[in-house]
């Protein structure tokens, strides 16, 4: 039995949620703007100001910065980057779709320790599972010594510092980014539509590729954008294991605000960065509506 | 299930992807060679070797009070936060702004308060790393606590002020018991990924007090040193405590 109170009805509900949400939400709110939004715009509003001499910068308005953007060196970092981040992507997705697929296959009772076993390397330290691949690609490292043991080959492979040993440590860094939301997307797939594709008489493969594919791209691109952005920003991977060889975006922000001192230039690189995290997180969501929203098409195959 | 056999395939092949690498670093700084590639024989000198190096041990401390920090501050605020958006929100944009420091790219958000912090004038310090480390430690809270309440029933608070328990009574006796599991296991990934993060450290930083994963980049860039070995195996062993831990308390795997 409730205690009737005088202010029961629709204000005091009311009432009760601005409460809520100023005494718990609010602080938190406030703070994630002052720390993360203030910081972004900051970004967005010295990429059109002139560098200080000496970093920061100097209140003229100007477009240079993004005129800059567009000289051949710099397109040359953009292609590289797009092209290493994309291979990084293409080789995750390969591996991860797999592996999400067999662990939603698994047992019940075993399903929970693969995953944990696949997002914990993800929790350790960034660094040390990057040198832990210095170690493995050097000349004289575990791969090329058992490589020359079992005689495939008789000299070590200079696999270390070139674009595929960058490519290697970041699908290395990033898989357990691309399994997770992939295993997701399987796991609340509706398995009727499958059996269903089984009774009309399609293969399992012809299943697969109609049906669960289809079906699970959603996950399979929130995956893929999980990699493909961070790649692209990853400054030390490209460092370490492309020995400086491989410049990549995220070493020309790095650079821009730690040694050249040019912050508005390395703001509009920044903005590069974030301008294809919003466009490919809005491209997921008209993807995901129009496979999630309208439940007609199943199929995106004519 | 009969269709297993070949699903093994992926399982293994990105497991030993994942794990080898580790492995390779753990048994090697037991290695009694100074040349980290060929074995000659165990030793724990390198672990003793780690306790020697002062940068190493200023590093560990540096870390300790950033990481103790940030989880306490971002496991306040992200708990409060989860309570709000979760409860008294229930808006998909709001729930996704109080989640998005932990989707930007590090490299962003770091710039970003590099250039913040040198507006405001405020002195890069370990204390301007904390205030960085609780921005997206607390959507890591929040992505945890909003899954546990979740799970949880509402009924029991209605029930408690029904019996005439005051909104803090209620707030200290049902809604903070309910939700612990999920605020530990929040305060535990906090601790974690303060301890093992380096790019918003690595920009946010002043010079004077680099944190441990800093000390670490700078040896790795120098080359490849057997005490390194054995302070990547020790750091393993504490994130992956952390972690399983975590993953006790609840399940690890709705947040991420």
């Amino acid at each position: 039995m409730s205690i009737p109170t005088p202010t029961s009805g629709r204000g005091a509900t009311r009432r009760r949620a601005l409460i809520g949400r100023t005494v718990f939400a609010a602080p938190g709110l406030v703070y994630i703007t002052i720390f993360m939004t203030i910081p972004i715009l900051l970004v967005l509003v010295y990429s059109f100001f002139q560098r200080g001499r000496f970093g920061g910068i100097v209140w003229e308005f100007t477009l240079e910065n993004y005129v800059r953007a567009f000289e051949p060196v710099y397109l040359q970092v953009f292609s590289n980057s797009l092209v290493i981040a994309g291979t990084t992507t293409v080789l995750a997705l390969l591996i991860g779709y797999p592996t999400a697929y067999a662990i939603a296959k698994l047992p019940s009772r075993w399903r929970t320790v693969a995953l944990v076993l696949v997002v914990l390397p993800f929790w350790t330290n960034f660094l040390i599972r990057t040198y832990a691949w210095i170690i493995l690609l050097n000349s004289e490292g575990p791969i090329n010594s058992s490589l020359m043991d079992v005689g495939i080959i008789s000299a070590p492979i200079g696999f270390l510092y070139t674009p595929g040993a960058v490519i290697v440590g970041l699908v290395y860094a990033y898989l357990p980014l691309v399994i997770l939301p992939v295993y997701a997307s399987i796991e609340r797939l509706d398995r009727q539509l499958i059996e269903a594709a089984g009774n009309l008489g399609a293969s399992r493969a012809r299943a697969f590729f109609d049906v669960t594919l289809p079906l699970t791209l959603p996950g399979v691109m929130i995956g893929a954008i999980f990699v493909f952005v961070p790649s692209l920003g990853n400054f030390v991977i490209p460092e370490l294991l492309g020995g400086g060889k491989t410049v990549m975006v995220g070493n020309l922000i790095r650079d821009q605000f730690l040694e050249a001192r040019d912050w508005p230039f390395g703001a509009v690189l920044a903005l590069f960065v974030i301008t294809l995290l919003v466009v490919l997180f809005a491209l997921q969501a008209a993807i995901s509506r129009r496979i999630n929203g309208t439940g007609k098409r199943v199929s995106s195959r004519a | 299930m009969h269709k297993i056999g070949w699903l093994r395939v992926p399982l293994v092949v990105t497991y030993a992807f994942l794990y080898i690498p580790i492995v390779v670093l753990v048994v090697m700084s037991f290695n009694a060679s100074k040349n980290p590639f060929t074995w000659t024989g165990f030793s724990t000198k390198w672990y003793s070797a780690l306790f020697d190096n002062e940068l190493i041990r200023q590093g560990f401390i540096n870390t300790m009070i950033v990481a103790i920090g940030a989880t306490i501050f971002a496991t306040i605020l992200g708990t409060l936060l989860a309570i709000g958006v979760a409860r008294y929100f229930r808006s998909a944009v709001v729930e996704a702004y109080s989640l998005a420091p932990a989707i930007i790219p590090d490299l962003v958000l770091a710039i970003g308060l590099l250039a913040f912090f040198a507006l405001i004038g405020v002195t890069l310090s370990l204390f301007s790393v904390l205030l960085a480390h609780v921005v997206f430690g607390m959507a890591f809270v929040s992505a945890v606590v909003i899954a546990r309440i979740g799970q949880t029933d509402s009924s029991l608070e209605e029930a408690s002020r029904d019996l005439g328990a005051s909104a803090t009574t209620t707030f200290f006796r049902i809604t903070l018991p309910s939700l612990a599991p999920g605020i530990i296991a929040g305060a535990l990934l906090v601790f974690t990924l303060s301890l093992d993060e380096f790019v918003v450290a690595y920009f946010t930083n002043g010079p004077a007090t680099p944190t441990l994963p800093i000390v670490i980049y700078s040896m790795v860039r120098f080359g490849v040193t057997p005490e390194i070995n054995a302070l990547a195996a020790l750091l393993l062993l504490v994130s992956f405590t952390i972690v399983i831990s975590a993953q006790r308390i609840t399940r690890l795997t709705d947040a991420v």
